[in-house]
């Protein structure tokens, strides 16, 4: 296992490596200057920060310098605010992503969880239909139409939450609500459909057969199992929410990482894209490989070999 | 010797969309305490849901008792309500199912599985009921017991976890323990060890067994008294020695038939033409008369009713009537009795004490 764990981390950063490399000269490809925007600045100025942060020298050595700084764990300064570090930026972005995103994350596969169970256990009822039209909405129609929807409603018309901003934990209901509907949408679906092909199992009819209780049956036996193609899905999903979806932060002016990756494209603030970038990557892989760990715990068949089978 | 179980006028129906199919129609029998009652029969006669029944694990919907009763000691089954039914499962009446492959829960570790029974049932504490099932498992001919009650279904093979099914089955010492062709999904040599399990634990635990079967030759081997079920219905029943030897159902003499044995040459087996009747439309008459040879005109109009043979012996058959023509068995059928004796193919009862 453990061994596992190693191979998989020395494959994480060769992953890194290629995505660090491969969004270094894309970034570069970006059109204007990290320095445009400031008011009127001469061509000398200009030239004073294109020294300062080595912008002048050839794209090999850039990278070259970037590759040995982040080796060092340094991932260089933000060009925009104040020579900020970006990891001081990314540390206090991050939380904020995090929270909506867990928040977001545990609603809505409980929510969804508990109406895929009551769908799959009243199947072919009024309730599964609901619980089908409501999935159904939920995977089709984008987050940030119900971001709208909800700071006109709740927000100006109604006036009982917090249009935008972040603050109390008022301002987090919108968007962990507009955030949670669509893993609600998927983990109902999920567990609907796979609940009913285990209840209809064999080992099922040989646990009703023990004379085992109706709730363990659907919770010890039945669950359990469904949950297994769950966990693929949610590991993706997981890594979206809490690394920000950008366009929920966005829209609800959340000071998260997704707004903040947002604004550092538009800038040019190469090292907040690369670090926000490697951020992602990082957390993506990582997530993929929690999962692989807990796909063994949940399933026994698949466990790793190497360990103590 | 008193009945552990009868059944009476026993009548299931499926609701599908095609309508009403009556998959049970009047089954009655009992079952005496200690005894082995073998069903045999074609696929899609009736076999596993009567037995089912029994536990009352049909699916509702859309499986409907639509009358008849169930006796168990004396209380009626099918009035019980599903806690009732939960405290008789696993406890008083436990099922062997068929496909050891998908009959075991497959992210359970098999010790867990074992013991839930044994924890629902007899309130043993976890400690106790760990123990309790490292025997199970001895007995059911497991070796290193106490090591594999860790493990999960992936790590045994078929015979393995069927032998894990048959513990499970027996943890609690039920009094009647179903078998629903317990050993079809096996390869033969593993088949006969389940069998011989089976009746030695019968023997220790003088519990009573209904053995669910196409395989005659299992029942020689297993059964006291054999049930043959067509269409819904029991057309004969018997001890093994009535059915073996004296058999008066066609359909009966159909399956004796198309039964291998090693002495029988290919052109001697027997197949019986056609095919079961479709349950949603059960034809007038008798279920059987479109495939049977000695079909009378009676049959097409009137279901037989169960005539008596012996004390033991009964069958549906309108060739028992006093009206009815003198029928012998077909030739083939004659001879297969004639091997049977020969090759020792039914244990007798005298032979079974003495191995």
């Amino acid at each position: 296992m453990a061994k596992y764990i190693f191979q998989r981390l020395v494959y994480m950063f060769i992953t890194l490596f290629i995505i660090a490399t491969a969004s270094f000269f894309l970034m570069k490809q970006l059109p204007g200057s990290p320095f445009k925007a400031e008011e009127k600045l001469s061509a000398a100025q200009l030239e004073i920060l294109y020294e300062k942060y080595n912008l002048n020298d050839p794209l090999p050595i850039q990278y070259l310098n970037y590759l040995g700084n982040l080796f060092q764990g340094d991932l260089g300064v933000s060009f925009q605010m104040n020579n900020q570090p970006v990891t001081e930026i990314l540390m206090s972005r991050i939380p904020v992503s995090a929270h909506l995103g867990i928040q977001a994350m545990i609603i809505g596969t409980i929510i969804g969880m508990l109406l895929g169970v009551v769908a799959a256990l009243y199947s072919n009822s009024v309730i599964d239909y609901a619980s089908n039209i409501i999935s159904v909405i939920g995977i089709s129609i984008p987050s940030f139409i119900f971001a709208g929807l909800l700071q006109y409603y709740l927000g100006v018309e109604l006036g009982i939450l917090p249009v935008a901003f972040w603050g109390s934990f008022a301002h987090t209901i919108m968007p962990t609500i507009a955030l949670a509907i669509f893993p609600l949408a998927i983990s109902a679906r999920f567990v609907r459909t796979e609940l009913i092909e285990v209840l209809g199992s064999d080992y099922i009819v040989t646990a009703r057969a023990k004379g085992v209780s109706n709730a363990t049956l659907m919770f010890k036996h039945g669950l359990r199992n469904a949950l297994i193609p769950l966990v693929t899905v949610m590991g993706p999903m997981a890594v979206s929410l809490m690394t920000g979806t950008l366009v929920i932060e966005q829209i609800f002016a959340v000071p998260g990482i997704g707004e903040q990756f947002v604004t550092s494209i538009m800038t040019d603030d190469f090292p907040i894209i690369m670090g926000t970038t490697l951020f992602f990557a990082f957390f993506f892989i990582l997530i993929i490989l929690v999962i692989d760990i807990l796909y063994g715990i949940i399933d026994p068949r698949i466990r790793i070999a190497g360990g103590k089978d | 010797m008193e009945n552990i179980l009868e059944v009476k006028d026993l009548n299931i129906s499926f609701d599908t969309y095609g309508g009403e199919v009556k998959a049970i129609r009047g089954v009655s029998f009992d079952l005496k305490k200690g005894e082995t009652l073998a069903i045999v029969g074609e696929s899609g006669s009736g076999k596993s849901v009567t037995t089912r029944a029994i536990a009352r694990l049909i699916p509702s919907p859309p499986g409907r008792i639509t009358s008849g009763e169930i006796l168990f000691e004396g209380k009626d089954l099918v009035k019980a309500s599903e806690k009732q039914m939960q405290n008789i499962r696993g406890k008083d009446i436990s099922t062997i199912f068929q496909d050891p492959m998908t009959s075991l829960n497959p992210t359970m570790k098999i010790g867990n599985q074992i013991m839930e029974g044994l924890i629902k049932h007899q309130k043993m504490p976890r400690g106790q009921a760990k123990k309790r099932t490292v025997e199970l498992l001895e007995l059911v001919g497991l070796p290193n017991a106490s090591e594999r009650v860790d493990q999960y279904p992936h790590q045994f093979s078929g015979g393995q976890r069927q032998r894990v099914v048959v513990a499970i089955a027996l943890a609690c010492n039920p009094k009647i323990l179903i078998a629903d062709e317990p050993t079809t999904a096996l390869d033969v040599t593993i088949q006969a060890q389940i069998l011989e399990l089976m009746k030695d634990i019968q023997k220790k635990t003088d519990s009573s067994i209904i053995f669910i079967t196409h395989d005659l030759g299992v029942v020689a081997n297993v059964a006291d008294r054999v049930a043959v079920m067509y269409a819904g219905k029991i057309v004969e029943i018997g001890t093994v020695d009535d059915i073996f030897y004296n058999p008066k159902h066609p359909y009966t003499w159909g399956l004796l038939g198309s039964m291998p044995t090693l002495d029988s040459n290919e052109e001697e087996l027997v197949a019986i033409p056609g095919s079961p009747p479709d349950m949603l439309k059960p034809p007038k008459g008798d279920a059987f008369a479109p495939r049977n040879e000695y079909a009378l005109e009676i049959d097409k109009v009137q279901e037989p009713p169960m005539f008596k043979v012996s004390e033991t012996h009964y069958a549906a058959t309108w060739l028992l009537h006093e009206y009815a023509p003198d029928i012998e068995p077909p030739e083939a059928v004659k001879k297969r009795m004639k091997g049977f004796a020969k090759t020792g193919t039914i244990r007798t009862s005298e032979e079974g004490e003495k191995s």
